[in-house]
C-alpha cells in the first residue's frame, strides 16, 4: 500500500472502521484542505464537505483492497479534495477557475470516476429506501443494514413471529429492488 | 409467492455461506440447470453488494460527522476565517482611509436623509405576528378556578395561561433558547414547555426587535441540559428554492409542517427575513425554519395580511449578530455549532431527534 509503516497502519485501521485512526487521519489533514478551500473562495462548510467527501473516496478505496498509493498519503488526500474542489468551482460558475495552493498535487481522475459510478449507486440506494415509507425502510434497515436476526426484528417491530416478519421483509425486498434496479440499469449505459 | 420467497431466501443463504455442504451441492445444480435462478443469484449478489456499500458509507458519514464536531469541541482542529491580511495596510493608510470614510460617511448620511423623505410609507399593520392573543375575557372568568387547580396538582406551572405563545429551539445545550423578539415583548415573566409538557422559567437576556430575535436562558434547576444539540445553526445564506420545514407550537401539541425558500429578501425587499412558503399559523413565531439537512437556516417571525401563503422568518446571521452583541453586553459567550447531525437522514428520524429541542414559549 504504502511504504511508511505508521501510514500503512492508519489506512488498514480506516477499512476495518477502526475509530481511533480515523479520528488521527482526519485531525492531521483537515487543516491543510480547509486552507486549500478558504483561499479559494470556499466556506467552512464547503471545507468539511470535501475533506468528508475525499475521506469516503479513501474509505472505499482502501476497503476495496486495490489501493496503490503512489505518494504520500497527505499529497493523495490533497489531490482529491483539489478535484473535488474543482469540480464544485466549475458547477457554480461557468469557467475553469485556477486553484492557488503550493503543494503538490498528483492526477487522480481515474481514482474519481470509479468514486463517482459508485457514488450514483449509493444515491439511488438512498432514494429508493426513502421511497419505500415505513414500515419496510426500518425493516429491512434492521436486517441488511444493522443485521440483525429475524427474531429480535419480529419482536422490535411487533410481529407474532419470525415467520410473519419474514414474510413482510420478503414483499418490502421485492418492492426495494425493483425500484432500484429500474434506475440501476440505466446507470450501467 | 411462496415458492418465490422459499427460493430468494435460499439464494440469500447461498450467498452469505450459510449453507450445508449437502445443500450447497444441490443448489449449485439447480443454478446450472435453470438459467432463471442463475440469474436470480447473479442479480441478488450484485443487489447485496450495492447494500453493503450503502449501509457502510452511511455508517462512516456519520461517524465523520461525530469526529468532526468531537475534534472541534475538543479544539484539536478549528473552524474559523483566517483573518485577511488587509490589517498590516491599516498603519500605512491611515490618513487615507480616515478622510475616505468621513467622505463616505456624509454621502452616506445625505443618501439615507433622501431615500426616508422619498420613500413611500409602508404600512405596518399589513403583517400579522404570529403570537396568539388569548382572549382575555375568558381568563379572567377561569382564573380563579385555574388557580386553585394547577396550584394544587403541579406546583411548577404557572396558574394562568399565557398572554401570548409562540415557539422557540435551543441554541446551546447549557440552556440558551431562539425566539422571536415579539413573542417576548413587554413579557412580565417567561416559561417554556417542552414536547413532554414540562415547564421551565427562562428570563429574557437579549431583545433585538428589528431583526426580531430574542434570546432566552432557561433559569430553571430541573432543566438538564443536553449535551449535543441534533441540529446546527447555518452562517452563509440560504438558496431560492431550499426545501425548508419548521416545528412550531400553533397548538399546545408540537406542529410539523414543510415548504421552501421563495425569496432572499422578505417584506418590502426588507434584507434581514427571507420569505418563505409554508403554512403558518399563531403560535408558529419564534420556530427554526430548518433546510433538508437539518441546518436552521431563519426563525420563523410573521406573515403579510394582505396576501396569501407569504410567511416571512428572520435569517439565521441574525442570531449570530444577536450573540455578538450579548457578548458585549454582557460578556456571556454562547458556543453554537454550525453542523448538523441529522444530515442525510430520514425527515422522521429528523424530527425524532430534533424536536426535544423545541420548546413552546408562553409570556405573561
Amino acid at each position: 500500500m504504502t511504504s511508511d509503516p505508521i501510514e500503512k497502519a492508519l489506512l488498514e485501521g480506516l477499512a476495518r472502521n477502526d475509530r481511533a485512526a480515523t479520528t488521527t487521519l482526519y485531525r492531521e489533514h483537515f487543516g491543510m484542505i480547509q486552507a486549500l478551500i478558504l483561499n479559494n473562495n470556499g466556506t467552512v462548510d464547503d471545507a468539511r464537505d470535501v475533506f468528508q467527501e475525499a475521506m469516503v473516496v479513501l474509505y472505499e478505496k482502501v476497503k476495496s483492497g486495490e489501493f496503490e498509493l503512489s505518494c504520500q498519503l497527505k499529497t493523495y488526500i490533497y489531490s482529491i479534495c483539489r478535484r473535488l474542489w474543482l469540480k464544485k468551482l466549475t458547477q457554480k460558475q461557468r469557467f475553469l477557475p485556477e486553484l492557488e495552493g503550493t503543494d503538490s498535487w498528483i492526477a487522480v481522475e481515474e481514482d474519481l470516476e470509479h468514486f463517482e459510478q459508485q457514488d450514483q449507486a449509493f444515491h439511488l440506494m438512498e432514494k429508493a429506501m426513502n421511497s419505500l415509507g415505513e414500515p419496510c425502510r426500518s425493516l429491512l434497515d434492521a436486517f441488511y443494514l444493522q443485521k440483525k436476526s429475524m427474531i429480535e426484528i419480529a419482536s422490535v417491530f411487533g410481529y407474532t413471529n419470525a415467520d410473519n416478519a419474514k414474510t413482510q421483509k420478503y414483499k418490502c425486498l421485492t418492492r426495494l429492488k425493483k425500484i432500484f434496479f429500474a434506475q440501476y440499469k440505466n446507470l450501467e449505459v | 409467492m411462496r415458492e418465490d420467497m422459499q427460493l430468494l431466501e435460499a439464494v440469500e443463504r447461498y450467498l452469505n455461506q450459510q449453507m450445508s455442504q449437502e445443500e450447497k451441492l444441490h443448489f449449485e445444480q439447480l443454478r446450472a440447470s435453470n438459467p432463471e435462478v442463475d440469474h436470480l443469484v447473479v442479480e441478488h449478489q450484485l443487489f447485496l453488494q450495492q447494500m453493503e456499500n450503502f449501509g457502510n458509507r452511511k455508517q462512516f458519514q456519520s461517524s465523520l460527522n461525530e469526529i468532526h464536531n468531537d475534534l472541534v469541541t475538543k479544539g484539536e482542529i478549528k473552524t474559523v476565517q483566517p483573518k485577511v491580511k488587509v490589517i498590516q495596510l491599516v498603519d500605512k493608510y491611515k490618513k487615507v482611509f480616515a478622510l475616505a470614510a468621513s467622505i463616505a460617511g456624509i454621502t452616506a448620511l445625505a443618501i439615507s436623509g433622501l431615500v426616508t423623505y422619498f420613500t413611500p410609507k409602508s404600512n405596518p399593520s399589513d403583517i400579522a405576528q404570529l403570537k396568539k392573543e388569548i382572549n382575555t375575557v375568558k381568563i379572567s372568568q377561569k382564573q380563579t378556578e385555574n388557580e386553585i387547580n394547577t396550584l394544587k396538582h403541579a406546583p411548577n406551572r404557572p396558574a394562568i395561561p399565557g398572554k401570548f405563545g409562540g415557539t422557540g429551539f435551543l441554541i446551546d445545550g447549557k440552556g440558551y433558547l431562539v425566539t422571536s423578539a415579539h413573542v417576548v415583548a413587554k413579557a412580565d415573566s417567561v416559561y417554556i414547555v417542552n414536547t413532554k409538557g414540562e415547564y421551565f422559567k427562562a428570563r429574557t437576556v437579549h431583545v433585538n426587535d428589528h431583526t426580531d430575535i430574542a434570546i432566552l436562558k432557561i433559569e430553571d434547576p430541573r432543566f438538564e441540559p443536553v449535551r449535543h444539540l441534533p441540529y446546527g445553526i447555518r452562517k452563509a445564506k440560504a438558496d431560492l428554492g431550499e426545501q425548508i420545514f419548521t416545528l412550531g407550537y400553533p397548538r399546545t401539541e408540537i406542529v410539523y409542517n414543510e415548504g421552501y425558500l421563495s425569496a432572499k429578501t422578505g417584506y418590502n425587499g426588507d434584507t434581514v427575513t427571507y420569505q418563505i412558503a409554508i403554512s403558518a399559523n399563531p403560535g408558529n413565531s419564534g420556530g427554526p425554519i430548518f433546510n433538508q439537512h437539518g441546518e436552521v437556516i431563519g426563525v420563523l417571525s410573521g406573515k403579510q395580511v394582505t396576501a396569501e401563503g407569504v410567511v416571512f422568518s428572520s435569517q439565521s446571521k441574525n442570531i449570530f449578530r444577536a450573540l455578538d452583541s450579548l457578548k458585549q453586553d454582557s460578556s456571556t459567550t454562547i458556543r453554537i455549532q454550525s453542523n448538523s447531525s441529522v444530515k442525510g437522514i430520514d425527515r422522521v428520524m429528523q424530527i425524532k431527534r430534533i424536536e426535544e429541542c423545541i420548546y413552546n414559549v408562553m409570556s405573561y
